[in-house]
């Protein structure tokens, strides 16, 4: 099962839209305190760093184990950074915010 | 407990199950192949066979044992691995259509990862687990995955994700086979061995000398007997496979059976029989001494007996070895196109001596002959310390006499000298030993062959001189005598001195014999003719004796006539008594009985 968020719209799943620039996809495996503290932290930095204009797909493994081979998933949770490319992994549970940032090329290496 | 219980319990003790790898050789050394349901560990150092190993496992498991298998490479994508193990004869893109076979390559490059937090691995197990449910795998192989090691940035987790991944893996009931990196001193660069302890593998791809060396170890095996010693393993186009080759013990079957060497003189050394069959001779001389001829002989006899023959030069290339022994007539190449003889050439510098000797051992075992022929033997030193060689030997020995396989091993005896230490000692080994030796006199290389050993017949102690010619080699008897023992063009001289010697020592005889025969001749004539003389003279002497008996008896008679006084002449009475000598002799018998009266 994959939920998207997006603040901009309430469009339903996979709407990309020309103009956004973050699509982002937190891969998790159940409602496990990981995964929940990941997707606060996620929403959170988005909130704070990206203006609104980001897209959030939350893909449950537990659901849909067949999508952990497209995107090369071992650690869980692992947020991927579509676009802007290049695509870019952070894995854990987003609560290092600098190292967020840096993986998210919002900060310089 | 009643001991009866007890013994029935350790009868009953459950055995550990095991699943059959289907790798040669593999499953011999461990009693059965691999833990069932649990995870085995494979070590060793880059290129040493991990992943070929892995992927045997799993092809084998799915075509022999209907077992699916999951490949979860951490280092090469599907393409890359089906293609590296179909140029040993696996074609797992077939496997992959029937689903017997997966392949799922787990990419994991730091550079594209930033830990950020809390986080397990359970993707992986997720990846895993639904991979194993689509083709309900049973064999599972995970290569290599300290690949981990490398890509994610916090090992502490890593550490107790993997202990949780074996424990997952055995949960699952898999077979599976977790490959890794040999460290320096421990068996894994990153400390596997410590979560997977049930089973561990070491493979070991050793250089000494530029020469390589395919070596295997059952370091640990809970639970289970095992061999424990390093056995040498191929990697070749019928993939992996491993040779137990350590003997067990001495209990091959003597054959009372014996077979022809082909050369009529050589069998008539041995009891006319020629070897015993299963035994091992060794033939060792110098450098062209024959010993490659002795060997066609063999095994042309063998083929023409319709017996398999496999013959492994490390000298010459077959062909020209068929065209060596053309020239001395035996034509190999007939038996080779038959299909009884076949040619295994190989450099001894190839591989290591273990390596070899797999080699062979899968070449006999795959041809089956009745006779092998190793070419020369003393080859394979070059590669390995005499020790080692001798090892080797032990083994190939024991193992042709096992399965009743004749074999001929020719060794080169360095320079003019005697058998040097290594066949010495190789010797004990060998139930006959042919020598063969250059005798070099006047100017002229010949060649001598001699018995020095053959076990269990009696054979001669005489040197034969080896000759080879168009027809094959032949034994002549060398000439041995108080010159000495010569052989070549001075055994036919000194034949020809002999039997000069001989036949003027005969004339001489003879004419003794007629010098006897004459004399013996002179003597009868002269015995002949005392024989005449004496009866001639015995004749006149009886003549006289008469006369002069008959005379006294006439004078006796005149006594007595006179005595009576009825003599009247006494002379005329003599010469009458003279003629009637006979009618007197009464008359003196009278006369006598007259005097006893008187």
């Amino acid at each position: 099962m994959a939920v998207n968020i997006n603040p901009a719209e309430t469009t339903g799943e996979q709407s990309g839209h020309e103009h956004r620039q973050w699509q982002l996809r937190l891969y998790v495996a159940g409602q496990t305190p990981k995964c929940l503290t990941a997707l606060a932290n996620l929403k959170k930095l988005c909130e704070e760093y990206m203006d609104g204009d980001y897209q959030i797909e939350i893909i449950d493994l537990l659901q849909q184990p067949q999508l952990a081979k497209g995107d090369q998933i071992l650690a869980i949770p692992t947020l991927v950074r579509k676009l802007p490319e290049p695509v870019r992994k952070i894995i854990g549970d987003l609560s290092q915010t600098e190292r967020v940032l840096i993986g998210l090329d919002l900060r310089p290496r | 407990m009643s001991p009866a219980k007890s013994l029935r319990r350790v009868r009953e003790r459950p055995q550990l199950k095991k699943v059959p790898t289907g790798i040669t050789g593999f499953d011999d050394i461990t009693g059965g192949g691999l833990p069932r349901g649990r995870p085995s560990l494979v070590s060793g150092t880059a290129g040493c066979g991990k992943t070929l190993f892995s992927m045997q496992f799993l092809v084998r498991g799915a075509i022999d044992f209907a077992e699916p298998g999951l490949f979860v490479s951490f280092e090469e994508n599907e393409q890359e691995l089906t293609q590296n193990v179909a140029s040993l004869g696996f074609d797992v893109a077939d496997l992959i259509k029937r689903r017997l076979l997966m392949i799922d390559f787990v990419r994991a490059e730091q550079s594209e990862i930033e830990e950020t937090g809390d986080h397990d691995l359970e993707g992986l197990f997720v990846r895993l687990g639904y991979a194993i449910d689509q083709i309900k795998a049973k064999r599972v192989v995970l290569d290599t995955i300290e690949a981990l090691f490398a890509a994610l940035p916090n090992e502490l987790t890593l550490r107790s994700e993997l202990r949780r991944l074996f424990r997952w893996l055995k949960d699952r009931g898999v077979t599976a086979i977790i490959t890794a990196e040999r460290g320096e001193g421990e068996f894994t660069r990153h400390g596997l061995e410590e979560y997977v302890s049930d089973c561990v593998i070491l493979l070991d791809h050793r250089v000494i000398e530029q020469v390589s060396t395919r070596r295997l170890r059952v370091v640990k095996y809970r639970g289970s007997f095992h061999g424990t010693n390093e056995y040498p393993f191929l990697i070749d186009e019928d993939g992996f496979s491993v040779l137990p080759i350590t003997s067990l013990g001495l209990d091959h079957q003597a054959s009372t059976e014996r077979m022809s060497t082909g050369i009529a003189q050589l069998d008539a050394m041995l009891e006319n029989k020629g070897f015993y069959r299963g035994s091992s001779t060794l033939v060792s001389g110098t450098s062209g001494s024959g010993k490659s001829s002795i060997a066609a002989h063999v095994i042309d006899a063998a083929c023409a007996r319709g017996e398999r023959c496999l013959y492994f030069p490390f000298e010459e290339s077959q062909p020209q070895i068929m065209r060596n022994m053309q020239s001395i007539g035996i034509d190999l190449a007939r038996w080779v196109s038959r299909g009884l003889l076949r040619f295994h050439p190989a450099r001894p510098h190839v591989y290591g001596l273990e390596t070899h000797l797999a080699m062979m051992l899968k070449q006999i075992s795959r041809f089956d002959p009745q006779v092998v022929v190793v070419d020369p033997i003393t080859n394979l030193t070059e590669v390995s310390s005499p020790l080692e060689s001798k090892a080797m030997l032990t083994r190939l020995v024991d193992y042709l006499k096992g399965n009743r396989i004749t074999a001929l091993f020719t060794s080169l005896t360095p320079g003019a000298q005697q058998a040097d230490m290594y066949e010495a000692g190789i010797s004990s080994l060998m139930d006959t030993w042919l020598l063969l030796r250059n005798l070099e006199t006047n100017g002229e290389r010949n060649r001598g062959l001699y018995v020095l050993k053959s076990r269990g017949m009696s054979h001669s102690n005489q040197i034969r001189e080896f000759v080879l010619t168009d027809r094959g080699a032949q034994l002549l008897d060398v000439y041995a005598g108080p010159a000495g023992v010569l052989t070549g063009t001075a055994r036919i001289v000194q034949e020809a001195q002999d039997k000069a010697a001989i036949l003027s020592a005969s004339n001489e005889i003879a004419e003794k014999q007629r010098a006897l025969a004459s004399m013996k001749d002179a003597m009868d004539a002269q015995i002949a003719t005392l024989h005449a003389r004496f009866a001639a003279e015995s004749s006149e002497l009886n003549t006289a004796i008469s006369e002069g008996l008959l005379a006294l008896a006439d004078q006796g008679n005149i006594l007595g006539d006179l005595r009576r006084g009825r003599a009247s002449n006494g002379s005329s009475s003599g010469k009458k008594g003279a003629k009637h000598g006979r009618q007197y002799q009464s008359g003196r018998d009278n006369g006598r009985a007259e005097r006893a009266r008187t």
